[in-house]
């Protein structure tokens, strides 16, 4: 039977805007002298003319969260910035209290809101293990008997009596990730630790996660940005928004898809760099639109008997070799249809990229996409050294919409089953 | 953050968040079976403050020497202050071992929330096992500075100073949990109140630079006119110094009587500094 493992009852977050320590007592004691001549408050905020002066207001990051969760879930949590999630994952792990409300617990709790929390520079990766482990939780007698899983799970035997400063960071996260992964809590709750150490070593960490929550009935929440991961992860998913708890739903492709195309999120057929995200010098994105062929703006829905060219603008500072520009196009259930680069011809083809300002364009054939709303991300990474913008994680992203057009035969004129629909040449062989 | 077993109809929980506590609540039991995270936090203190350096733990003896050594030569050699008839060399290093302790405690444990503050903002763990560690940790310290006193007395003795050792030497351990306390207490009152006015921290350094001189470390209470004695009287510290230097030096001018008021004062402190705390320790991180 299954039973409630978390109860979280009307649970409200308030944070108090403006500046808190320096000069805070000052503005105390003046209150306090106001108070004592009878004046009035110097502090109170005067009307709503000043917008910017949001001093002393408070803002819910959270705002009444009512969920229960059972025993053996995977819940996956996401939302845009400032949704609230890691609020709510603070409050659980008890780092802060929340304003008002009730989160009732049972079992061992452990929270990663960062793996290696408390590692020491100086310390070797033995010491480190103790050290994190009895942050974590642990007694030492239960981190003497994972020890060895641990070291073995991590993949750094031969420098465990190296200090954790020496190490490089794919050993260093390997390390404080073995440690986390071996805590066998009743309640794990991770935020996007995955974010670090190349690929294998995340397929491991999810591997790691998966198997806690479906083949040792652990209760897993999840908070990521990665929408790939949470739907290969999570039973149900939640979807945060300005604090509240806009969708909750087993099925974890709807709320994925409720989140991508809310019009809320994505800024219809244009994306454009209006805060400065994405900040890095080997390539800001800053214009992710689509034109015609003339370069004109294009309606939507766009007709399929038109070329769609996608127009990437962004800032080079730092030229690299290995830049690499793309995008990766979704269609409606998130299913990934392809990813295209403007390096994947013969290298001497490709378009050259200086430093500045760079506009890149390409052509998505028509007839080739089917009647319907397709996604597309910008991806951008150094080739086999990091990623840029990561696809699947919360990267720029822009919707377009095809309707009609399809083909210029008479017998096809609506939409066809299927997730792309190319019109394809036939001819009667003699 | 309330953690308590509730019974809640058919359920029992073992973890209940809540927005408020009593401020009386303060988890003592979560501190207990945090017990292993204070030992191993000790341990990285003392083997993480000497990696890389040439001399390690003979920093601790140095320090005092040279301290005591200044002390005498400006103190007793171009000040001339009283000893009590002690050797100065002697008696400040007394005064210094005891006042040593109290304020690095007090120092270190001033700023637990803010050097922590990346700790604390990912992991929840009982906050007073932080200052708790460190008080411990410096006791290490104070150890090896005892023993070297130890060293200098026996020379002065030998060498027919006079020095004697009387039966308050018992009293030491009581000495040393006055000081902690004393240290501790004023510390976390002090890290709570600089997670808001960081004001506080500079005061506490300068501060406690200022509280040494009026503290009986560089000159017996009996060179201190008799109508002032008693504003010297009313610092906690002075009957453990006192003390101190009458249960290894033999003399003293205060009634060992008044560490009764120097107990009640530092349970007081830590009480108080317990509570402030515990107060502050759930929504620091809003703050800091």
């Amino acid at each position: 039977m299954a039973s409630t493992v978390i109860s979280v009852e009307n649970l409200s977050k308030a944070y108090q805007l403006g500046s808190i320590g320096t000069g805070r007592f000052c503005s105390d004691l003046k209150r306090w002298w106001a108070k004592q001549c009878g004046k009035p408050d110097p502090y109170a905020i005067i009307g709503d003319a000043d917008h910017c002066n949001r001093e002393g207001e408070t803002i819910w990051a959270l705002k009444d969260i009512n969920c229960s969760i059972q025993k053996g879930e995977a819940v996956g949590i996401i939302g845009r910035n400032g949704a609230g999630k890691s609020t709510l994952l603070k409050i659980l792990s008890r780092v802060t209290a929340p304003t008002s409300g009730e989160i009732k617990l049972k079992g061992r709790i452990v929270s990663l809101l960062e793996v290696g929390t408390g590692f020491h520079p100086e310390l070797t990766g033995r010491e480190n293990i103790f050290l994190n482990g009895a942050i974590m939780g642990m007694s030492r007698s239960e981190i003497r008997r994972k020890f060895d899983e641990i070291v073995d799970f991590s993949g750094v035997e031969q420098f465990i009596d190296t200090p954790v400063k020496r190490y490089s960071s794919g050993m260093y996260v390997r390390l404080a990730f073995a440690v986390a992964a071996h805590l066998e809590p009743d309640i794990l709750i991770v935020d996007e630790v995955l974010a670090v150490g190349d690929a294998e070593f995340q397929k491991k960490c999810l591997g790691k996660m998966e198997s806690v929550s479906k083949g040792e009935g652990r209760t897993v929440l999840f908070v990521s940005h990665n929408m790939n991961a949470i739907e290969e992860l999570c039973s149900r998913a939640m979807l945060l928004h300005g604090g509240a708890l806009q969708h909750d739903d087993y099925d974890v492709r709807a709320v994925i898809r409720g989140y991508l195309y809310d019009k809320g999120v994505v800024e219809k057929s244009s994306w454009s760099n209006t805060s400065d995200l994405y900040r890095s010098t080997w390539f800001q994105p800053l214009k992710f639109f689509v034109r015609d062929a003339a370069g004109r703006e294009m309606i939507m829905p766009l007709k399929n008997d038109e070329e769609i060219w996608l127009h990437i603008e962004g800032e080079i500072q730092e030229q690299d070799p290995a830049l690499q520009i793309g995008y990766a196009l979704y269609d409606d259930a998130h299913r990934l249809l392809f990813w295209s680069t403007h390096t994947d011809c013969a290298e001497s083809d490709w378009p050259k990229l200086h430093k500045g300002h760079v506009r890149l364009r390409t052509r998505i054939p028509k007839r080739l996409l089917n009647d319907g709303d397709y996604r597309l991300e910008l991806i951008t990474s150094l080739f086999w050294r990091q990623w840029l913008c990561e696809p699947g994680t919360d990267v720029p992203s822009i919707v377009i919409t095809i309707k009609g057009g399809l083909s210029d035969s008479p017998y096809w004129m609506n939409r066809r089953p299927g997730i792309l629909a190319p019109v394809i040449a036939w001819e009667r062989v003699a | 953050m309330a953690t308590q077993n509730i019974v809640d109809q058919q359920n029992t929980w073992d973890i209940v968040i809540r927005p408020q506590r009593a401020w009386w609540d303060v988890q003592l039991n979560d501190l207990w079976r945090y017990r292993d995270l204070i030992g191993i936090m000790v341990w990285r203190d003392f083997v993480a403050i000497y990696k890389q350096t040439i001399l390690g733990p003979v920093w601790h003896v140095l320090q005092p020497l040279l301290t005591t050594l200044v002390f005498t030569v400006i103190f007793g050699g171009i000040a001339k202050l009283p000893t009590d008839g002690l050797p100065p060399f002697i008696f400040y290093m007394a005064g210094n071992t005891v006042w040593a302790y109290f304020s690095i405690c007090l120092l270190s444990t001033s700023n637990t929330f803010t050097s922590n503050a990346g700790v604390f903002g990912k992991v929840y763990f009982p906050r007073l096992a932080v200052p708790i560690s460190i008080v411990i940790s410096n006791l290490i310290a104070f150890a090896i500075r005892f023993v070297l006193f130890i060293g200098f007395l026996a020379y002065f003795m030998l060498a027919g100073s006079p020095v004697k050792i009387t039966a308050w030497v018992f009293m030491l351990p009581v000495l040393i949990l006055l000081m902690a306390g004393l240290g501790l207490g004023g510390g976390i009152i002090i890290s709570s109140l600089t997670t808001k006015y960081r004001d506080l921290q500079h005061l506490a350094t300068f501060g406690i630079q200022l509280f040494m001189y009026a503290s009986p470390v560089i000159y017996p209470i009996s060179s201190v006119p008799q109508k002032w004695q008693w504003l010297l009287l009313a610092n906690p510290l002075t009957p453990i110094i006192e003390v101190f230097r009458l249960a290894f030096l033999g003399t003293s001018s205060v009634d060992p009587m008044y560490l009764l008021y120097s107990a009640g004062f530092a349970a007081l402190v830590l009480l108080v500094g317990v509570l402030i705390f515990n107060r502050v320790e759930k929504t620091f991180m809003d703050t800091v």
